[in-house]
């Protein structure tokens, strides 16, 4: 048990060394004078001058040569200072804080959903292999596969949000609105999770301890829970971890299109705005969240498989 | 040399009937995808310009070839420079084993710790607008799964009566790689290559419809999806162009990758 979580820490520290190091260079290599940036997006354009400029470039530390900020940067993270948005000067802890929330909500609910529609629909398919409810869903699964997420969200916008006009398309604060981001996500999730759980189902059915199983009179039911649900969680479950990759990547987009107020939105709009602190700070709280959930994947998995807890 | 199945042909006909869209729309049809004429804004498909023109007045046959074109020779650029590098280092750490295997093992790991989509972000916000940025961080996300695959294989084959037997009759590790890995590893890097074009493609669509990768006015399928966006109601027919071009394209990876779970 001790192995795999120095395993995640030493991810954690991994994922801080890269967002670090990346965004030390993409601070350095701006083209354009960046305090000049920074000044004109907090006075204006029409306002910024010279002196602001330099004021700006003063506040800022700008003028500090380029070893300095890394290393200030990983003693401040140390203490868990993310330091300022250069746009809105709050800190940018306060401001992560602030969107963690509505993040985790959506990646959460999309979890889940993705969870409650993808492996029941699997193992029903995986039953019956060859059947019709099998090959339907293989169909929807390749279809699925080739749509990115903003794809299925635009479609499920338009059908549902437009056309039906069931849900609102966008927007944030009531329980509606985190249905149609989350099931984008979930849809997506789904596609694949549903084939992994049919094809853990069929190794399942057709192997001999399942055979056994039915061979001493276990009804179907009772065989299917005591002997195969377990066994097919365990790949449905570690399949879970390599798509977390999916729902993190997944998160930005999605929050993109339906304006959804998380930590993907603020880190596109940092982007956009050069807004170092915040790319910072929200590309390395998604690198952790990714690897919490991971994380979290690993407990599940060894709860579930006994073989595990062993080695 | 396995027989590639009938949904891979599918997938074959499918990409090679995109790429010669893509290629034959400029013979055929001479002009400039970033040629506004705003008196033939939106336009429906037909007439002179055969599926109609966007908000801009830009025709749409020009522009998806154009689109077309960037998202597959990114797509063609990112996976072979991943591919190079990863199956080389791939065999190298599977034949070597020892610090060697572990180092790159290490590099390996660093890389997978960050979800991909986070990587490009980050590599595209140093330099917005241009093209290393989406080439370079493409390629360290696929080169990883290249890496992992060949590695994997290279392990099995390094330890092989056959390769041991080769060893000792004093071939040279060139000779080795085409008689005992490559046969082997062939098949492999084409799934794994045809996998990552995909997600290449799907990632320079992602990049554009959150409008940080490629800029306007050059035509790219996520982004020519969202400035279409506000115009559903009045041109549906013309938002739904790029969707489907995305769809067709990732379609036919994913078919020539084999129809089976990643």
């Amino acid at each position: 048990m001790i192995r795999p979580i120095l395993h995640r820490v030493a991810q954690a520290v991994l994922v801080a060394l890269m967002v670090g190091v990346l965004t030390f260079a993409l601070m350095r290599s701006l083209p354009g004078d960046m305090a000049w940036r920074v000044a004109a997006g907090r006075y204006g354009y029409d306002i910024t001058d010279a002196a602001v400029m330099e004021q700006v470039r003063h506040s800022l530390a700008l003028d500090q040569p380029a070893a300095l900020a890394l290393l200030s940067w990983f003693g401040d993270l140390l203490r868990l200072d993310l330091g300022v948005s250069l746009i809105s000067e709050l800190p940018v802890v306060d401001e992560i804080a602030h969107q963690l929330g509505a993040s985790v909500t959506l990646a959460l609910t999309a979890l889940l959903l993705s969870v409650l529609i993808g492996p029941p629909l699997g193992v029903l398919a995986g039953l019956r292999p060859g059947g019709g409810l099998d090959r339907a869903l293989f169909a929807l699964s390749i279809t699925l596969r080739a749509l990115p997420q903003f794809v299925i969200g635009l479609l499920l916008i338009y059908g549902l949000a437009i056309v039906f006009g069931l849900l609102p398309a966008s927007g944030h604060g009531e329980a509606g609105h985190v249905v149609l981001p989350a099931l984008t996500l979930a849809i997506g999730l789904a596609a694949v999770s549903s084939r992994v759980a049919r094809d853990a189902t069929v190794a399942v059915t057709s192997s001999g301890y399942y055979r056994f199983g039915e061979t001493k009179g276990l009804r179907p039911l009772e065989n299917f829970l005591r002997h195969g649900l377990r066994n097919i969680a365990v790949p449905i479950v570690t399949y879970l971890g390599v798509q977390l990759v999916y729902l993190i990547e997944g998160v930005v987009v999605v929050e993109t299109l339906f304006a959804w107020p998380g930590i993907g939105h603020a880190l596109v709009h940092a982007i956009l705005a050069r807004d170092v602190p915040m790319i910072q700070g929200t590309a390395l709280v998604m690198g952790l969240m990714f690897v919490l959930l991971n994380a979290g994947v690993d407990v599940v998995c060894g709860g579930l498989d006994p073989r595990r807890r062993a080695s | 040399m396995i027989r590639p199945s009938r949904g891979q042909w599918a997938g074959v006909a499918l990409l090679l009937l995109l790429a010669l869209f893509a290629l034959g729309v400029p013979q055929l049809i001479p002009g400039d995808p970033t040629r506004q004429s705003l008196s033939n804004a939106l336009l429906p498909p037909g007439g002179p310009f055969p599926l109609g023109t966007d908000a801009f007045g830009r025709d749409m046959v020009l522009r998806l070839a154009a689109a077309i074109r960037l998202s597959l020779g990114i797509a063609l650029l990112t996976t072979a420079l991943a591919g190079v590098i990863g199956v080389a280092l791939g065999v190298l750490a599977g034949a070597c084993g020892g610090w060697v295997d572990r180092a790159l093992c290490g590099v390996a790991d660093t890389l997978l710790a960050l979800p991909g989509l986070l990587l490009v972000l980050l590599l595209v916000a140093i330099a917005p607008g241009q093209f290393w940025p989406l080439y370079l961080g493409v390629s360290l996300v696929l080169w990883v799964e290249y890496f992992r695959m060949t590695r994997a294989a290279a392990l099995r084959i390094a330890a092989s009566p056959a390769v041991e037997a080769s060893r000792l009759l004093g071939f040279g590790p060139v000779y080795r790689f085409r008689r005992h890995y490559w046969p082997e590893l062939a098949p492999i890097t084409l799934t794994v290559g045809a996998f990552g074009s995909a997600t290449s493609v799907m990632s320079v669509a992602a990049l554009g419809f959150v409008n940080v990768g490629v800029r306007p006015p050059t035509p790219e399928l996520g982004q020519m999806m969202i400035e279409l966006m506000p115009y559903y109601n009045e041109a549906p027919l013309i938002l739904a162009q790029p969707i489907l071009v995305v769809f067709l394209l990732v379609l036919a990876l994913n078919l020539i990758a084999g129809g089976k779970t990643q």
